[in-house]
Formats: structure tokens, sequence, C-alpha cells
């Protein structure tokens, strides 16, 4: 059932960007009629899911079984004090009701793995890898090459991020696995481990939102992946390639 | 031949493969390789011979998030 229409209090909650070129109500709309899924309520999650959620995505699915820690308030935006020890997927749904009261929010208090991301992906026209470990996000990759979803994955630890759409919808793209093939010996650290400058996830998450919003739209470019440099300010952009011995979307 | 690995200058002999240009580099998987600002996929590696100021880009792959 999708919405044909805005409120009056849509039209102006959304003005800024209803004036914007190449914006409008069309595109608001799809905005509104869209469904993602959202994998980790982290330091990405945070600042995906505020912009996804001001801006009207309007129906947001969280998916996080951490509980939200002390040490977790230095980058993870969405949480207060009042929230520790609160289950993330919960408390950030609450806050971004209070963001946005237009919209429908869901929180899966679980964690993502092979087994249950079907059912939470199925009906969703987008999907975020805002995760923190290796194992989720293949299985997030895997889960979305077989369902055929567009999958916006990204990744940060220490000063170093990760960026990338993968436009699973098509058979010819790549997917996550095509570039990073699953490994053994993968890399262990993480922001646990190794650290992270906080505005690195502010960057990289609102850079994550921004591409979620074109890939609903349908503007977005797929098949990219771009790297950021937080001691330099750098950015770089790659293009992905297919792999024919892929385990995942390989022949 | 110089080519430039993650920005840095580097030497490698005329006709060299990417998978040689790695090995004398010393990079260590797991990683992903892009030549010019394209991903080549690892079967390619010992095939592609790189050309004189081919630029690489190594990029370890990071789970935080």
């Amino acid at each position: 059932m999708s919405t044909k229409e805005l409120s009056a209090k849509e039209q102006i909650r959304y003005s800024r960007q209803l004036m914007l070129d190449g914006f409008g109500i069309d595109a608001q709309l799809r905005l509104k009629n869209a469904t993602v899924l959202v994998v980790g309520c982290g330091g990405l999650g945070s600042p995906a899911l505020m912009y996804l959620a001001s801006s009207g995505v309007g129906r947001l699915r969280l998916m996080d079984d951490d509980l939200v820690e002390l040490s977790n308030l230095q980058r993870q935006v969405l949480f207060k004090v009042n929230h520790l020890g609160q289950p993330k997927a919960k408390a950030a749904a609450k806050v971004l009701a209070s963001l946005n009261n237009e919209i429908a929010i869901e929180a899966q208090v679980k964690r993502a793995d092979a087994d249950n991301l079907a059912e939470h992906i199925r009906d969703c026209d987008l999907v975020l890898d805002c995760s923190d470990n290796f194992a989720t996000r293949y299985a997030l990759n895997r889960a979305c090459y077989a369902l055929d979803k567009p999958l916006v994955s990204a990744a940060a630890t220490g000063f170093s991020a990760h960026l990338a759409y993968f436009d699973l919808r098509s058979s010819s793209s790549p997917c996550y696995e095509c570039v990073f093939p699953e490994r053994e010996d993968n890399p262990s650290a993480n922001c646990a481990t190794q650290g992270v400058i906080a505005p690195l996830l502010g960057i990289i998450g609102a850079q994550q939102a921004l591409l979620a919003i074109q890939a609903i739209l349908g503007s977005g470019e797929a098949g990219t992946l771009h790297s950021y440099n937080a001691q330099t300010l750098g950015q770089k952009t790659f293009k992905l390639v297919k792999n024919p011995d892929c385990a995942c979307c390989g022949k | 031949m110089q080519i430039f690995i993650n920005d840095s200058a580097f030497e490698v002999p005329e006709q060299a493969s990417a998978k040689q240009a790695l090995a004398s580099f010393g990079a260590t998987p797991p990683f992903a390789l892009a030549v010019n600002g394209q991903f080549v996929a690892q079967g390619q590696y010992p095939q592609l011979v790189l050309q004189d100021g081919d630029r690489l880009d190594i990029l370890a792959p990071i789970q935080g998030g």
C-alpha cells in the first residue's frame, strides 16, 4: 500500500529537500514508501539512521543484539547516558521516533545471522550493513544476493573506512565477497581492539545514508567502493568488478 | 620501471606482473587490489602485466562499524 501524497506537515518537515533540483514530491514519496533494513545500530548505524529517519524514509527496521555501553558513547551518537544497559535497537528506535514521528520504526533485538536474515530482508527495498564483524558482513551479503536486494555496505576501524554500493538486483553486479573473499585469516582488528576516531563514523555513516537515499531514488552509482583516510581526509573511489570465482555469486 | 603502490613510488622490473609487484612490496593477505582505480580479481594477479606509472592500491578488509 504505497502512499500517493504528503500531508501538510510532511510538506513543511521536508521542505528544504523538496525544493532541491531533481528532488520534489515524487522523490519524497519514494522515500516515504521505502522499507530499509539497517543491520547494526552502532557507530555507523547511528548517523546513517538519524539521516534516514530525518529525511523521511517511511519504514526503518533496526537489527542489533548489543546493549548500550559507556565505551559506545564516544561515537555512537544516537545514545545518551540514560540509555546505558538498554538494547541498542530499542534505544535507537525510541530516539529516532522522537526525531521523526511520521515514520514507522521497528526494533529487532537479535544478532543477524544466516538463519534469520531472509525473513527480515524479504520485504525491504534496501539493506544497510553497519555491522561490526565479518561473520555478519558475509551472511548479509549472501542473504542480499539470494533475495536480489541492493546493499549499501560500510566499515570503519582506526582511521580507515570503506563504503560500497552493491546493486544485487542485477545479476552482473559484483558483491562484497567479490572484493573481499571470506578467509580464515581476515584481520581480527575491530573498534574494540584497534580503536576508531569518532568523527570517522559520522563522515562515513552520513555518506552511507546519502548513498542509501540515492539508491532509493535510483540515482546512486552502484559497483563502486570509496575508501576514506581520516588522517589525510582523502577519499578514493574504485570501480568494483565481478569475480568469476566468487564463492557467493560466481559460477 | 616506476609504479605507485598506495601513492608511494615503487620500482619493479619491466613486464612485472601484479603478483610479482605485490610479492616484492611485501603485501600480506588478506587484501583487495585495485589497479588504476579498478579492482582486479585475485585470479588475475599473475596474468596482469603492469605498465610504467600504474597506480596500485592495496586495501585490507575492514570489519568495524
